[in-house]
């Protein structure tokens, strides 16, 4: 079967961000990027698969600027076998993408969509359901184990509480949580050889998509300081700070 | 103008994440309504009744319903939501997974996890892991949301609504449900409770874990959470697991035995009111938010601290 992987192009998860002064947003100007953690996860099991036989083609999609096409070339260093970038300056929001990432479904036909749970920076956890939603699938998130049976797939999915099993029939979306796979990392050969690999740009337009934000961002702010606290030398003095000063124990 | 709430329960009782919920939607403005979608969920439509601010009980009943699928309570929100301005989910496991798919089939954007209304179109919400927070407007005329529970009071009791029934929709027939293992515990709920022992990969193994925070947990009636290296190395369950992509929790009281304090833990955690960080790390940025920090080995600071309780 056919797998497409969305992956996204955010600030990489070891930098702490900084909110600009004048409220418009982070400040990502000059910083790190790297592909979402959630997405080296999806990309990382549709390889294992793919090793198991289960995957014939593999791929890896991403919405946004040019840049992208380096987390394209980092999914397909991992193992996806070609990409597609739908390429836009524009600001994309989860329903825009589920729309895009619909036409390529439409076009590609994949019998699987694996997407990670959610991206770092908006951290809104949307686009895997949206997607199923628009193209009438079903969906298996926050996935902690994803198995091939007849017919469907099985996916156990992390909730509160502990874990659930659903069977999916195909074709069907899936996200990933942390727990699914540990990503291998990308060897030089590997990124050598994904150079060579297709990569197809396409526009918004083409696909026939309007991806105008339905959410304005009116001010983006620091969030509350915490006072700074104190360093307290023992046990018995922590004990009368939690119940005298506190009063939480 | 009338808001939605969809009620997390499990058939006999709300989940607590409900009564945040209805608080916000209160919030919102306007007559709140409540759908309680299960299966032989009477019991749980009745809380719902009684919570108070709460104007309607919509109970659906059914075998489509029973497990909570997102493809059916999805269709069951989407027949329900011509009438409502306002669509509200808790921001748990079961909302997160149903309401963008709502959101999808109503040609809307999801806002997720608002911590605070500003007004019936306009809400904050954090991003980057609550390194920033973003005032966000929506130009939609349904509003589908995920609330984050932490950031709203739970309602209280003392309201007396109408149940209605309502159909149950059919089953898609596209998923079905196989099992569930749920983490048995008998402490509080972590999102719930008011104290939380959390500990770190500085506990060794699965077996310390227990040991030395077990003691401390119950003499405090906490509940246990676990920071993710924790979770990761099999020292505690996922579902204990405190952070940006665990559990978020606001407790009275954390206690972060054996934590650094990544920016992934910080964000599940720092709206605790009273932080105590126990490390021997002195340079660990958990001390940086923490409101009393004890610099000493956690093997020994624990148990004197069970043992001067």
């Amino acid at each position: 079967m056919k797998v497409l992987v969305p992956v996204k192009r955010v600030v990489d998860y070891n930098v702490k961000v900084r909110v600009k002064s004048d409220g418009t947003g982070v400040d990502i100007a000059n910083v790190k990027m790297s592909m979402n953690p959630f997405d080296e996860i999806a990309v990382e099991e549709a390889v294992r698969l793919k090793e198991k036989g289960v995957v014939t083609e593999i791929i890896a999609v991403s919405c946004g600027v040019t840049q992208c096409q380096e987390t394209l070339r980092t999914a397909m260093a991992i193992g996806a076998d070609r990409a597609i970038l739908v390429e836009t300056d524009a600001e994309l929001q989860p329903l825009a993408v589920a729309k895009l990432l619909k036409a390529l479904v439409d076009k590609e036909q994949p019998q699987l969509v694996i997407l990670g749970k959610q991206a770092i920076d908006d951290d809104c956890n949307q686009t895997g359901q949206m997607l199923a939603a628009l193209t009438g699938m079903p969906q298996g998130t926050f996935a902690s184990k994803v198995e091939a049976v007849d017919g469907g797939v099985n996916v156990t999915r992390e909730v509160d509480g502990g874990l659930e099993t659903v069977k999916l029939a195909l074709p069907a979306v899936v996200t990933t949580d942390l727990r699914l796979n540990e990503p291998r990392y990308v060897t030089l050969p590997n990124i050598m050889k994904a150079k060579k690999k297709p990569l197809d740009v396409v526009k918004p337009a083409d696909l026939g998509v309007d991806v105008t934000p339905r959410i304005k961002t009116l001010k983006v702010m620091e969030p509350a300081k915490r006072s700074a606290g104190i360093k307290v030398p023992d046990v018995a003095t922590l004990v009368s700070k939690l119940k005298n000063e506190a009063k939480v124990i | 103008m009338s808001v939605l709430v969809i009620a997390e329960h499990d058939h006999g009782t709300l989940k607590g994440a409900t009564l945040n919920t209805v608080t916000a939607a209160a919030a919102c403005g306007g007559d709140v309504h409540v759908l309680v979608a299960g299966h032989n969920a009477a019991a749980a439509a009745a809380a719902a009744a009684q919570l108070a601010g709460v104007a309607k009980v919509l109970h659906a009943d059914g075998a489509s319903l029973a497990e909570g699928l997102a493809e059916n309570l999805a269709a069951q929100v989407v027949a329900l939501a011509s009438g409502y301005t306002h669509i509200l989910f808790p921001a748990t496991a079961s909302g997160k997974n149903a309401a963008p798919r709502v959101a999808a089939l109503l040609d809307v954007a999801q806002i997720s996890d608002i911590t605070k209304v500003i007004s019936a179109d306009t809400f904050e919400r954090p991003i980057y892991a609550g390194n920033a927070i973003a005032t966000v407007q929506s130009v939609d005329a349904v509003k589908v949301i995920t609330v984050r529970t932490t950031g709203f009071d739970a309602a209280a009791a003392g309201g007396s609504a109408a149940v209605e029934s309502i159909p149950a929709v059919t089953d898609s027939g596209k998923s079905s449900f196989v099992g569930r293992e749920q983490t048995k515990s008998d402490r509080p709920e972590l999102t719930a409770a008011k104290i939380i022992v959390s500990g770190g990969r500085a506990l060794g193994s699965s077996d310390q874990f227990n040991t030395v925070l077990t003691p401390l947990a119950d003499k405090l009636n906490a509940a246990l959470g676990a920071s993710r290296a924790a979770v990761d190395a099999g020292y505690a369950p996922n579902d204990w697991q405190v952070g940006q992509t665990g559990k978020i929790v606001a407790p009275q009281l954390y206690i972060a035995c054996g934590i650094s304090g990544a920016i992934q833990h910080l964000a599940g955690m720092k709206d605790s009111k009273v932080i105590v960080a126990i490390n021997k790390d002195p340079e660990a940025p958990i001390f940086s938010v923490a409101d009393y920090g004890l610099e000493a080995d956690l093997f020994t600071a624990v148990p004197e601290l069970v043992n001067s309780l």
